[in-house]
């Protein structure tokens, strides 16, 4: 260990220095190697920053908004002709149904993470499990789990979401059922994939070899090397979950309050308002796309970082 | 000259044998196509601290032999016949659960590609150590000692760290030390080496061979030395099996084998090596034709077509292993064999 002198600067120090106590007990575990090389990704650094500021706003909404949401407090100001745009008490102006936009916008944020990430954890354990048990067991069972999988993938994930919400009733927590188990199949398939192309790997005939338990070698061995596809695809259904509250919204099996901010529901609704008041459509739609383009950024570095082929 | 062998010798050593195989067969079986037969009745002894070797050229079935062994073939599309029998009782009947128990404790194995045969996001210190936690009743503390006695013991300098790092951060040699300090780990009574120095450069397997035999001289552990390459049978094998197309064709002591080959096959691999003391320029000499072109042993010799002695009565159906009965170890599978002190090497 190399004593740096108090004030000499640099705090990155001799490149030749060995490790300090503190990281020579634990030493580089695969998350904490994936953590120093995002560090380095100015990508993941990009993405990062949209996902954070896009957590903050949604949890800090009630703090930013200047007003109550989905009150409709100004909706006499509202003609079928024209939407009030921005003045000094409404920032971004009104919405259709007469609340502050800039609101709606705040605590669309809040519903979409709170959705987002319900349905895509509710999609990713149930998913995740069905295709461990499929691609660590084999056999019938794997048989068994991948026929009934492909029964939920044959009929399109939209319209599972609208079977399951219809069944389950017009709440928020049916939406995330719906929307989490459209995502089942897929992530079924993918971790079970994901092993299936490990199963013939050489580390594992070599695990084997050493008379480890098959839960073993599946747990430490296999599942490792086989999170990468799973981990960026669940940052994936966490912009599509979004899109496909909207979609359930506008096909009417959302949240029955059609005056709850809801950044996809936002777009539906101001489609006809679209030659005469193109922010209301325009606002929501480029939050939608730029808070997934910040999960994409996340997940595709996450994706390299904990891929050992990219490590350097 | 030659009589059928009746009964097979046990190991020249003292002690019994460790390891017998007996006519082991593996068949791949296809769908609507006759089996392949990758290993055809091979059968041969191990002993306590004694190196075996299996040597032949790709697709001869040494390396199916292996995992055979080692219960390590897939279950589908496999079928294993014959029996393998370690310490007197038979691998292949054995339940999965008592083989797994016995994989990594009493039998282990070395693989070809360092680079491949580790678990890339799994520091090397916990796949040493989960062998020992596995068959030990070592706990956390005391098997991570252990593990970088291991690891000092194969070579590997400043174990401590090297335990933390991933197979990454270590190079090919060291790579191959630490795969041989996990088969090692639980002190095996028997170590297979598949082509442990394939993927290696030559001063590297110059070094993991010196360690392997070295080893072996400790801990009289018992080995089968998979290979194609002669220089590495010349290196460190006591006993040499030469196989072609599944079957051993000839059996010998290492300098018995290089001092005199009697199968044409062995004769041609020592004929085709490169000689420092050849004439420049001259060219190498190869066996003609492949492997592919072989004839089912049932049919007669299945190296017939390429053999340069080849006559008629080769097409004899299932040509047995014989005894040479000047020389009691040496055993052979040919009609017309290479009089004795006529290879050239």
């Amino acid at each position: 260990m190399t004593i740096v002198a108090p004030g000499s600067g640099s705090p990155v120090g001799d490149p030749f220095e060995g490790p300090t106590a503190s990281q020579d007990d634990r030493g580089t575990s695969l998350w904490r190697g994936a953590w120093q090389r995002l560090r380095r990704d100015p990508f993941a650094i990009l993405g990062a920053l949209i996902v954070l500021a896009f957590v903050v706003v949604a949890v800090a909404a009630p703090l930013i908004a200047p007003y109550e949401p989905g009150g409709a407090q100004w909706g006499s100001q509202v003609t079928p002709s024209s939407v009030p745009g921005p003045s000094e008490d409404h920032l971004l102006g009104l919405d259709a149904f007469g609340s502050d936009l800039f609101t709606q916008l705040v605590h669309g944020a809040r519903q979409s993470l709170v959705i987002g990430v319900v349905s895509t954890v509710i999609g990713l354990a149930v998913g995740s499990s069905i295709g461990l048990l499929a691609g660590g067991i084999g056999g019938k069972v794997d048989v068994a789990l991948m026929r009934l999988v492909d029964v939920l993938l044959s009929i399109p994930s939209l319209l599972l979401a609208v079977s399951v919400a219809a069944a389950l009733g017009r709440t928020s927590t049916s939406v995330m059922i719906a929307i989490g188990a459209a995502q089942v199949p897929i992530f079924a398939r993918l971790l079970r994939g994901s092993l299936l192309a490990q199963r013939n790997a050489d580390y594992v005939l070599a695990a084997s070899s050493l008379g480890l338990r098959r839960r073993r070698v599946v747990m430490n061995h296999m599942l490792p090397n086989s999170l990468g596809p799973v981990i960026v695809q669940a940052t994936l259904v966490l912009a599509t979950a979004i899109i496909e509250v909207a979609a359930l919204s506008f096909l009417g099996l959302g949240e029955p309050n059609p005056t709850v901010a809801e950044w996809g529901r936002m777009l539906v609704k101001s489609q006809d308002r679209l030659e005469t008041s193109p922010q209301l459509a325009l606002l929501p739609g480029m939050l939608i796309a730029v808070t997934a383009l910040g999960f994409t950024l996340v997940g595709e570095a996450l994706r390299e970082a904990l891929d050992p082929k990219f490590r350097r | 000259m030659t009589r059928p062998e009746v009964a097979l010798a046990g190991s020249s050593r003292g002690s019994g044998p460790l390891l017998q195989v007996r006519d082991l067969q593996v068949r791949f079986t296809r769908r609507g196509r006759p089996p392949v037969r990758a290993v055809d009745g091979v059968s041969f002894d191990v002993a306590p601290g004694q190196v075996v070797g299996l040597v032949g050229e790709s697709g001869c079935g040494k390396s199916v032999t292996s995992l055979a062994i080692m219960g390590l073939l897939p279950g589908r599309g496999v079928e294993v016949g014959g029996e393998v029998l370690f310490d007197g009782s038979d691998l292949l009947t054995m339940s999965k659960d008592g083989l797994r128990g016995l994989r990594g404790r009493d039998v282990a194995m070395v693989f070809q590609d360092p680079m491949t045969s580790l678990n890339p996001v799994v520091p090397v210190g916990t796949q040493v150590t989960e062998v020992l936690r596995r068959h030990t009743d070592l706990d956390r503390e005391q098997s991570r000692a252990e593990a970088e006695q291991l690891l000092r013991r194969v070579g590997i300098p400043d174990p401590s760290r090297r335990l933390k790092e991933y197979p990454h951060q270590l190079s090919g040699g060291m790579r191959q030390r630490a795969l041989i300090a996990m088969s090692l780990a639980c002190k095996p009574r028997l170590l297979i080496c598949d082509e442990p120095t394939t993927a290696l450069d030559v001063t590297i397997q110059a070094q993991v061979l010196e360690l392997l035999k070295q080893l072996v001289h400790e801990t009289g552990t018992a080995m089968i030395m998979i290979t194609h390459d002669l220089g590495v049978v010349a290196g460190i094998c006591d006993e040499v099996n030469v196989m072609y197309a599944g079957r051993v064709v000839e059996r010998a002591g290492r300098r018995e084998l290089f001092a005199s080959p009697r199968h044409q096959y062995t004769a041609g691999l020592l004929r085709s090596i490169p000689r420092l003391d050849a004439v420049k320029g001259g060219r190498l000499t190869p066996i003609p034709g492949s492997a592919s072109d072989t004839l089912p042993w049932d049919r007669g010799c299945a190296f017939a077509p390429r053999c340069p002695a080849r006559a008629q009565d080769c097409l004899v159906p299932d040509l047995e292993l014989t005894v040479d009965d000047e020389r009691p170890h040496h055993r052979l599978r040919c009609v017309h064999p290479v009089p004795p002190g006529g290879g050239d090497a």
